[in-house]
């Protein structure tokens, strides 16, 4: 098998029709993994140990264990429970499965940007008899999202690169055409680079500008400790 | 439920290879993650140079993509047989974890406060004593808590090598399901526990960091 210039350049329109498939679905599941993140904040702050305690353990689990594997069990498992059993197309599934892994790693960054408000932040508005939903709105949040939006910007990055996993369930992306075409060629190397090369034009970039914007906030957290 | 133990005695066949690609993973990737740290903070720039290469290689690419990538080109392309499959999987994972762990290599030996360089050269410590008895035993401590998370990834990681037709885990769960459609979510319920359980010494060793270099540390 030698590499060949002519596939290497076939083979590019082909995997770019996938990269929005890629892109797309990735932007999904942030979305779906920036929404569900908060519902773990949420329980995190029950004033119930026990249950606390449950979830914690929960989310490590989710967190620990293979987001391979969590694909399968909701693409493949799913369907066969009893009762509560729905069968998922592979971009729901894909949606959800690696939607709710990332969850339990946003919610860490949404708690941090929590715990960064400072305590006089909630005296004060507790003192001006803010309800529990103002303080939220207007006081606690305004403050604990922005400087984690470095953070965020990385899960971004770090969730493009994953989303390859739903190639496993049958989702038409990148890689799955890179496979396909090389199932049926016997082509595999010059697809493959495609694809790795597509992967690294859209997330250097990225990577770059959340760079910047990490010593920005940075910067501006400087600024005003010094004041 | 009674047919759990089928189940397990099935997938438990492929606990050797997970726990083979896990370690020697692991070791290599740390190694990889220290020469590559230690190169990029190095003066000369060429070396500097190739090692930011590397990493934003592997860090700007995805691991399923390198991991097909090792497997096919590497015997087709350059020619190169590892031997067996089991080092084309610790290949790709060690070189792609290896990229991201130079980065805390790299950002903890920055975060060494710039006064401690200053007074080792004050003291005319030669640089590799300043870094063997002064920097890196600071930095160290630093990057222990993020080094047990990686150990986390890269065990999350290996589940990946069934795709290449290693047969770890996963490949057997998947070699039972096929055969047993109706079982399925006990399989992957069962695969998910068994990772689980792998994972906890890693979890408490990564929590147990956390302690240790939040104490003590002169500040």
């Amino acid at each position: 098998m030698t590499w060949s210039w002519d596939v290497f350049f076939s083979v590019i329109p082909l995997i770019f029709k996938g990269l929005w498939i890629t892109v797309g679905l990735t932007l999904a599941c942030y979305l779906f993994a920036a929404i569900f993140g908060f519902v773990w904040v949420f329980i995190s702050r029950i004033p119930w140990r026990p249950v606390r305690w449950l979830f914690g353990w929960i989310a490590e689990f989710i967190r620990s264990t293979p987001p391979l594997v969590q694909l399968f069990f909701i693409y493949y498992a799913w369907p066969m429970i009893p009762v509560v059993g729905v069968s998922l197309n592979p971009f729901v599934a894909a949606i959800l499965g690696l939607g709710i892994h990332f969850s339990t790693y946003m919610s860490e960054v949404y708690r941090s940007g929590i715990e960064s408000v400072d305590k006089g932040q909630w005296e004060a508005s507790t003192a001006l008899n803010l309800s529990t939903r103002q303080k939220w709105m207007k006081i606690i949040l305004p403050q604990a999202i922005p400087p984690t939006i470095p953070m965020l910007g990385n899960y971004l990055i770090i969730m493009f690169k994953e989303v390859p996993l739903a190639s496993t369930i049958g989702v038409v992306a990148m890689l799955h055409i890179a496979n396909d075409y090389g199932a049926q060629y016997y082509k595999y190397v010059e697809p493959l680079t495609v694809v790795a090369l597509f992967f690294l034009l859209l997330s250097y970039p990225s990577a770059l500008l959340i760079n910047k914007l990490e010593k920005k906030y940075n910067r501006r957290f400087d600024n005003k400790t010094l004041a | 439920m009674s047919s759990l133990p089928d189940i397990f005695s099935t997938v438990v066949q492929g606990l050797g290879i997970t726990l083979q690609v896990l370690v020697l993973s692991i070791i290599c990737a740390s190694i990889i993650a220290f020469v590559a740290g230690l190169s990029r903070v190095h003066t000369n720039p060429l070396i500097k140079g190739f090692t930011g290469f590397y990493v934003e290689i592997f860090r700007g690419t995805s691991l399923i993509v390198q991991l097909f990538w090792f497997s096919y080109a590497l015997p087709g392309l350059f020619n190169i047989h590892l031997g067996s499959d089991v080092w084309v999987a610790v290949l790709a994972i060690s070189l792609n974890y290896g990229a991201y762990m130079s980065e805390i290599v790299r950002g903890s030996i920055q975060a060494v406060a710039a006064g401690q360089t200053e007074a080792s050269i004050a003291l005319n410590l030669s640089k590799f004593q300043r870094m063997r008895h002064i920097i890196l035993p600071q930095a160290l401590r630093m990057m222990l808590p993020e080094y047990g998370n990686y150990l986390i990834q890269i065990l999350k990681a290996t589940s990946l090598v069934s795709l290449i037709g290693l047969t770890d885990l996963l490949y057997y769960g998947n070699i039972y399901r096929s055969t047993h459609l109706s079982e399925s979510p006990m399989v992957y319920v069962l695969l998910l526990v068994m990772y689980f359980v792998i994972a906890l010494p890693l979890i408490f060793f990564t929590r147990r960091m956390e302690s240790v270099s939040k104490k003590g540390v002169a500040s």
